[in-house]
């Protein structure tokens, strides 16, 4: 009986499934634009800022008509934040609903999973945040409208070395993930070259939260400063357990220190603690002002964050190369992409090199009493 | 030498959170011979349990120790509760059927606490309140917090209580009797039903344990938080001797001081490799565990 039972529901099941996909896409007239990112998970805050960044262009377009006399649909899958669900939603995006581009993702691991399909099927991919310069070396249908990691770990070194005049620095990298070990590595480059010694170079695992193994053996090194090019729910915990141990050194970081949740789990740990980010919220250019305005009203005054800045220039710059190609076809819409040229965006004046990646600039913030305040401007 | 005895002492302290929660997989299986995987995820949600406690409460209790003890109290309660719920739903209607269908059963059950759990409480890590205020102490250059005392007096204290409880009450001998043999067990007399739901409900009570003490220590918590230490506790249990309750403890701070060895003076980025490895090594020389018999020891 209840074999019988779970056969029956086995059978129903397949039947829905199988309606499911005999369905066609919509009819309407619509441009689809596909969106992936992590809306849960560890860096789930990641995925909620770029997603309303993204979601405001989208909106916004839509509102003043459209483009090419046709509105825009986003269609956004959660990715959970994991490299193989990055994958499994773009497949989705892209077999079942047929966008014709892709927006995301901001970490790089997550964007290095799913970016060979996108290239493979020849869809288009904007990634808004992923710094880290594999991702668009995966082929000529993958862009970015964010700097990369060579520079944003030049951008720390300098900082390190010449403003605030440090001879040693230790190192403390995520080794799971690619933009960790990337960013690692083009800072001790850059701070190596600077004159600079880096005296240790340690490791731990996004989810570990036990760092108190690393720390101890950093601080036997007396390093001036400590750089953790990690994730935010990590750096919080890494601070915090610093300070414990007596470990006094300034923390330097990435942009994958731009969340709320930072000061929530590091708290006063955090303060003189400096990340590079891709734009300051304090920036006073009307432009930016503009933008904060009305993110703020569309989103209960909440602040828009860098990511959700970038999300917003992701979008912009991709409707932008649809309304230029004159069609939805994405091999035209990557042709028009490739050209982008001078584009005003939030982040900074947005131009696509023969890499696909932006250049532009970064911003040095200082962790100060749960506010990130605007420190010093770093151009390429 | 400071260095090495801040080490010695970081270790201890990651360990005894491994140890606290090996103890409750080495009670389910003295008794029932299953390896309860949704032991972790009880852990988890001993945290959750009190993370929403210590939000209710806020702002009742003057904070400091005895709100401490009430929240840690509630969220005891809670997860014994869930866990005889677990054994009742889950386990019982399948405990007469092959030991395979258990273990799958148990797997299922992690998955779905899991996922539930990403529902209901958001996949995004909460940062847990600090309702004990944290202290420092420093002796000869070594650093350490009350919170990481507490962790380790609190997991030494519950192995002994259970060993007593275990050795020398009634209910720990009717325990022991399950565990030697049901039948025989219900012939004499005892109701194994309700014996093992309290085999669950203590288990369960401190996997709750665990999680409000490490949360303490760690701020941090989110759904999945459950998996990795559950892993680890399970090899620190079977390390030890699974079944064994001190074998439990050993085992957890081996573990611990393995790895903060490992990390400290070896390769950060092969933590867990080595550690593991070392683990391979005593279990291929001694693999019965370290405190287990030949013949598997019953709680």
């Amino acid at each position: 009986m209840k074999l019988a039972g779970l056969a029956g529901a086995g059978m129903l099941a397949g039947a829905l499934i199988l309606a499911a996909c005999g369905k066609k896409g919509p009819e309407s007239n619509d441009i689809l634009i596909g969106e992936f990112g992590a809306l849960t998970g560890s860096i789930a805050s990641f995925g909620q800022s770029t997603h309303k960044g993204v979601a405001l262009a989208v909106e916004e377009v839509n509102a003043g008509g459209g483009v090419l006399g046709r509105k825009i649909r986003l269609i956004t899958e959660d990715d959970q934040g994991k490299p193989e669900e990055a994958l499994t939603a773009v497949t989705k995006l892209i077999s079942k609903d047929r966008v014709s581009a892709l927006i995301g993702e901001f970490a790089s691991s997550n964007s290095l999973a799913a970016a060979p399909f996108a290239q493979q099927s020849r869809i288009p991919m904007v990634s808004h945040g992923s710094t880290n310069p594999k991702v668009t070396q995966i082929g000529d249908y993958i862009f970015r409208v964010c700097f990369i990691d060579p520079f944003q770990g030049e951008v720390m070194a300098k900082f390190a070395r010449n403003t605030l005049k440090l001879d040693r620095v230790a190192i403390l990298r995520d080794i799971k993930s690619d933009y960790s070990v990337g960013l690692a590595d083009y800072f001790t480059k850059s701070f190596t070259a600077l004159g600079g010694t880096v005296v240790a170079d340690e490791s731990y695992s996004a989810g570990d939260k036990d760092f108190n193994a690393q720390l101890t053996a950093l601080k036997g090194k007396t390093p001036a400063a400590i750089f953790v090019p990690g994730y935010y729910t990590e750096v919080g915990l890494i601070a915090r357990q610093a300070r414990k141990l007596g470990v006094h050194a300034i923390l330097l970081g990435g942009d994958g220190w731009d969340s709320d949740k930072l000061w929530e789990i590091g708290g006063e740990a955090l303060n003189g603690s400096y990340f590079s980010n891709h734009y300051s919220v304090d920036n006073p250019s009307p432009v930016i002002q503009g933008f904060v305005e009305q993110f703020k009203a569309r989103y209960d005054g909440e602040k828009p964050d860098a990511l959700a800045a970038l999300g917003y220039d992701a979008a912009k710059v991709l409707i932008d190369a649809i309304r230029r190609a004159g069609s939805d076809d994405p091999k035209a819409i990557r042709d028009s992409l490739a050209t982008t040229q001078g584009f005003a965006g939030i982040t900074g004046i947005i131009s696509l090199n023969e890499n696909r990646d932006a250049v532009k600039s970064a911003v040095v913030l200082e962790v100060k009493d749960g506010k990130f305040v605007y420190k010093e401007t770093v151009d390429p | 030498m400071t260095a090495f005895l801040q080490q010695l002492l970081n270790g201890l302290s990651l360990g005894s959170i491994y140890a606290l929660v090996a103890l409750g997989y080495t009670m389910v299986y003295g008794v029932l011979r299953l390896i309860n995987f949704a032991h972790g995820d009880v852990y988890m949600l001993g945290a959750f349990a009190g993370y929403y406690a210590s939000k209710l409460l806020h702002g009742r209790l003057n904070g400091g120790l005895p709100e401490a003890a009430v929240i840690l109290v509630v969220s005891m309660i809670a997860c014994a509760l869930v866990g005889m719920l677990i054994e009742r739903l889950a386990y019982r209607p399948v405990r007469r059927a092959s030991r395979l269908t258990l273990l799958i059963v148990a797997i299922g059950v992690s998955l779905l606490i899991e996922n539930l759990a990403q529902i209901f409480f958001g996949a995004d890590p909460k940062f847990f309140p600090q309702i004990l205020p944290e202290r420092m102490f420093e002796w000869r250059g070594v650093l350490f917090t009350n919170q990481q005392i507490l962790v380790l007096a609190t997991a030494v204290l519950l192995m002994a209580a259970l060993t007593l409880f275990i050795r020398r009450t009634r209910t720990g001998k009717a325990m022991r009797a399950v565990a030697h043999n049901p039948d025989a067990a219900r012939l004499m007399g005892i109701n194994v039903n309700s014996i093992i739901s309290l085999t669950f409900a203590l288990g369960s009570a401190l996997a709750a344990a665990g999680g409000i003490l490490v949360s303490l220590n760690q701020p941090s918590i989110d759904p999945l938080m459950g998996l990795m230490t559950g892993i680890k506790a399970f090899v620190a249990a079977v390390l030890g001797g699974i079944g064994s309750i001190p074998g439990a403890v050993l085992g957890g701070l081996i573990l611990g001081l393995a790895e903060t060895f490992v990390a400290g003076y070896g390769s950060s980025t092969y933590r867990d490799a080595i550690a593991f490895f070392i683990l391979i090594i005593i279990l291929l020389c001694k693999p019965e565990g370290l405190l287990g018999k030949g013949q598997v020891e019953k709680v």
